[in-house]
């Protein structure tokens, strides 16, 4: 069988497709955004979708579940959120066709607001949760995810996380077995969740969980690998590896269910061995139901509950060795910034001129809430911009939020962004909210979205108009201007902000990566002109640097020639040139 | 055969994916086990971004940790000195000599280090190579990358007619040529 080098979210797409699922609905979020991607190449056999959410991605599964093919929706951790609520119900609901809902969690916050583990989502809604260790089990976890949901009539969370989501490893290759459809039958009583049914299927709910419980110790993805029993280890995930990089010689119960988890053979393992480990990143969700049966354990007395694990950190918290390692070197931090003509610098710039304050959303933009720009004040969650900034002016009033905006892109915006802005409109808000429209969902990599005429499979379809979508709420200062048109946009953000009524401001200039968006010039310095005032280098782009003499150089390979250094600079020291 | 740790380091947007792909496609080809870890989302803009590859006959952590490393690929000098305590005692530094001011340096925060090849030449054995100026030779200075992969491929233990193979089944279709020629400078400096 051919074995190919697989990123772990290309493995979960391949299960999928293996395991013959027809329909898949998602939203883009790191480390998650991979795997609708890669199910763009299985087009003639699945249907594959961008949701505008994470609750619509896991409705539309739902759908297609209950109409009896096998379905998944694919989101990050904190689109789990944005999903709990037809995930809990889902969970009384069961399934016909088997459904799989794939999280993505991030321990070390490589690209996310919050550190949450998805495994307690899944207890607290009653869902199995199954968790592979590499890409090979990420492609058979998938398949056997739709074998449990449909046994034990349940949707199913496969949870990944970034460490196993973006590495590659080897994979087997098999072969597409689909099922038959199954046949759909109307049934009220395990489709439609009013009180008297709910309350049914709330039985079939617990005495499920004792079940696949009860069950668990005969399930292949749960195994005992019995060595040296002086250290018995409890784990799962891609922790799992650092154990076997660090105790070879331990005994190992690897789980691959960690929802719920197989108490019998936990006990069984726990009463053979010495001195018994629990090592799961993030919460101690085993460790705390471990030792709610009496177990004694190590865990988080020795383990940190933040971040990723390593082999390393593994040897010093259970081995105590101390590791001979050099100091890493002191040097300056290189965080994420804004690429060089990027259109949301410009829009910042005009921002940071008037010293406005922005309630942030999530995406590329969120990173203007540092220096040099500082523009940014708060950001909590998709669409919470705009709700945020409703929120300050019921409390402070409407004078107060003249010196504030909502800045939130398209992608965002259409996500969640939109009920915000109908609570605005409907709750008479005179503030004023930035839709910064870039034609893209940026920060995960270019996604297409509803407003760009493009679906994830790539045919052409409907965009929604921003503008006219906004225009249809009833708002009557809605204003469209280029995002690099400093002095225009200056002049709009004056006027909208001093407004004792609710506008919308759209800029619009495409995400500079977006492929054939290319600038005609680039910007040259003129060192002659120059007055050394340091106005150009304020917007921040990494394009120029100070030289010693105090004018400035313009890198050639990194400026995208957007023309927003020389449209800063008071004294014309800057030119753009074609290229 | 004793598993091989090589760490790619640089700044997002520099292309140590592409990079690691290639290596990861040579261990696959040579019939190890390999695995690879990799960044994506926020840090690709412009960050600090690593990815570690790792082949043998059996690899189970796809990450490599601090003192562990046999090879370290840095597209840029300052990352070069950020990442090199992850090398062993006797480790090689393969280095883009260019320097890219994190946004630390030009908001006047930070200072960027003088003398870092000079520093790191007394404890490790480094190879510098000035990459883009030989990629703009070539016409296109985005295969810098590939031109210091060829160092690298010096000190490794393949066949420059299996880097070239790997390399034609990696990269898109219509660069295939470009890279390749990219790699035989780098393979003969």
């Amino acid at each position: 069988m051919e074995k190919k080098i697989m990123l772990g979210n290309e493995a979960i797409a391949r299960g999928a497709w293996e395991a013959g699922v027809k329909v898949s609905s998602a939203y883009p979020g790191t480390p998650s955004t991979e795997i609708s991607e890669s199910l763009v190449q299985y087009k003639a056999d699945i249907y594959a979708e961008w949701a505008p959410n994470e609750k619509v991605a896991t409705e539309v599964a739902s759908g297609a579940s209950i109409s009896g093919v096998r379905s998944m929706c694919c989101m990050k951790h904190v689109g789990v959120n944005v999903a709990a609520d037809p995930l809990y119900t889902m969970s009384y609901i069961g399934v016909n066709g088997g459904m799989v809902l794939v999280a993505a969690d991030d321990p070390g916050l490589y690209s996310s607001q919050n550190e949450q583990d998805s495994r307690s989502v899944g207890r607290a809604a009653h869902v199995p949760v199954i968790e592979p260790s590499d890409s090979q089990e990420a492609k058979d976890f998938m398949k056997y995810a739709f074998e449990l949901s449909e046994k034990y009539d349940t949707p199913v969370i496969l949870r990944t996380t970034t460490r196993l989501s973006h590495s590659q490893g080897l994979v087997t290759l098999e072969d597409r077995v689909v099922p038959e459809d199954k046949p759909y039958e109307r049934n009220i009583k395990k489709h439609v969740m009013m009180p008297a049914m709910a309350k049914q299927r709330h039985l079939h709910v617990e005495q499920r969980e004792l079940d696949m419980s009860a069950d668990g110790a005969s399930m292949p993805i749960n195994r005992v690998e019995m060595n040296d029993k002086k250290i018995g280890v409890i784990t799962c995930g891609i922790e799992y590896q650092y154990v076997k990089e660090v105790l070879p010689n331990a005994s190992v119960l690897k789980l691959g269910l960690v929802n719920p988890l197989p108490k019998q053979m936990i006990l069984d393992f726990a009463a053979q061995v010495e001195e018994l480990y629990v090592i799961e990143e993030l919460d101690p969700v085993i460790e705390e139901q471990v030792r709610s049966w009496g177990i004694a354990c190590h865990g988080k007395d020795l383990l940190t509950v933040q971040g990723e694990y390593s082999a390393n950190l593994l040897r010093k918290a259970i081995l105590h060795e101390e590791l001979d390692l050099e100091t890493p070197a002191d040097v300056p931090a290189r965080p994420p910034i804004l690429c060089p003509g990027c259109p949301h610098r410009s829009v910042y710039s005009v921002l940071k001129k008037l010293n406005i304050h922005a309630a942030g959303d999530i995406g590329c933009y969120t990173l203007g809430a540092v220096a040099p720009l500082n523009v940014v004040d708060t950001t909590i969650c998709m669409g919470a911009s705009i709700s945020s900034l409703h929120g300050m002016e019921k409390a402070k009033g409407k004078e107060y939020v003249k010196n504030w905006v909502a800045v939130i892109g398209d992608s965002t915006f259409l996500h969640t962004g939109v009920n915000s802005l109908m609570n605005m409109v409907y709750n008479q808000a005179t503030g004023t909210v930035m839709i910064l429209d870039n034609s893209t969902t940026g920060m995960t990599g270019h996604q297409d979205h509803a407003a760009t005429g493009k679906t994830l499979q790539g045919d052409p379809t409907y965009a929604i108009d921003i503008y006219n979508l906004v225009k249809a709420m009833g708002i009557e200062h809605v204003v469209e201007v280029n995002a690099f048109d400093i002095k225009k946009l200056e002049e709009v953000v004056k006027e909208e902000t001093a407004r004792d009524e609710i506008s919308v401001i759209i800029t619009k200039s495409p995400c500079v990566l977006l492929k054939g968006n290319v600038f005609p010039n680039k910007c040259v310095p003129i060192p002659e002109k120059c007055k050394k005032c340091g106005m150009c280098l304020r917007p921040g782009c990494p394009a120029l640097t100070k030289k010693e003499d105090g004018t400035i150089a313009i890198d050639e390979t990194m400026c995208n020639g957007c023309g927003l250094c020389k449209n800063v600079c008071p004294f014309g020291a800057i030119e753009t040139v074609e290229k | 055969m004793e598993t091989k740790n090589i760490m790619i380091v640089g700044v997002g947007g520099q292309g140590t994916l592409l990079t690691s792909r290639i290596l990861g496609g040579i261990a696959l080809h040579e019939g190890y086990d390999v695995k690879l870890s990799e960044v994506h989302g926020m840090a690709q803009r412009g960050g600090s971004v690593v990815t570690y590859v790792r082949y043998g006959d059996k690899v189970a952590e796809p990450i490599v940790e601090e003192g562990q490393a046999d090879i370290l690929i840095a597209f840029e000098r300052l990352e070069a000195k950020r990442y090199a305590h992850f090398l062993k005692k006797d480790g090689a530094i393969i280095v883009n000599d260019q320097r890219m001011d994190p946004i630390t340096v030009v908001t006047g925060a930070a200072q960027y280090p003088e003398g870092i090849l000079e520093e790191l030449s007394q404890k490790y054995k480094v190879y510098s190579v000035d990459a883009m100026a030989e990629a703009k030779k070539l016409g296109n200075a985005r295969v810098f990358n590939i031109i210091v992969l060829g160092i690298a491929a010096q000190h490794m233990d393949y066949s420059k007619e299996t880097w070239l193979t790997v390399i034609e089944k990696t990269v898109p279709p219509k660069t295939v040529e470009i890279n390749k020629k990219a790699f035989e400078v780098g393979y003969s400096l």
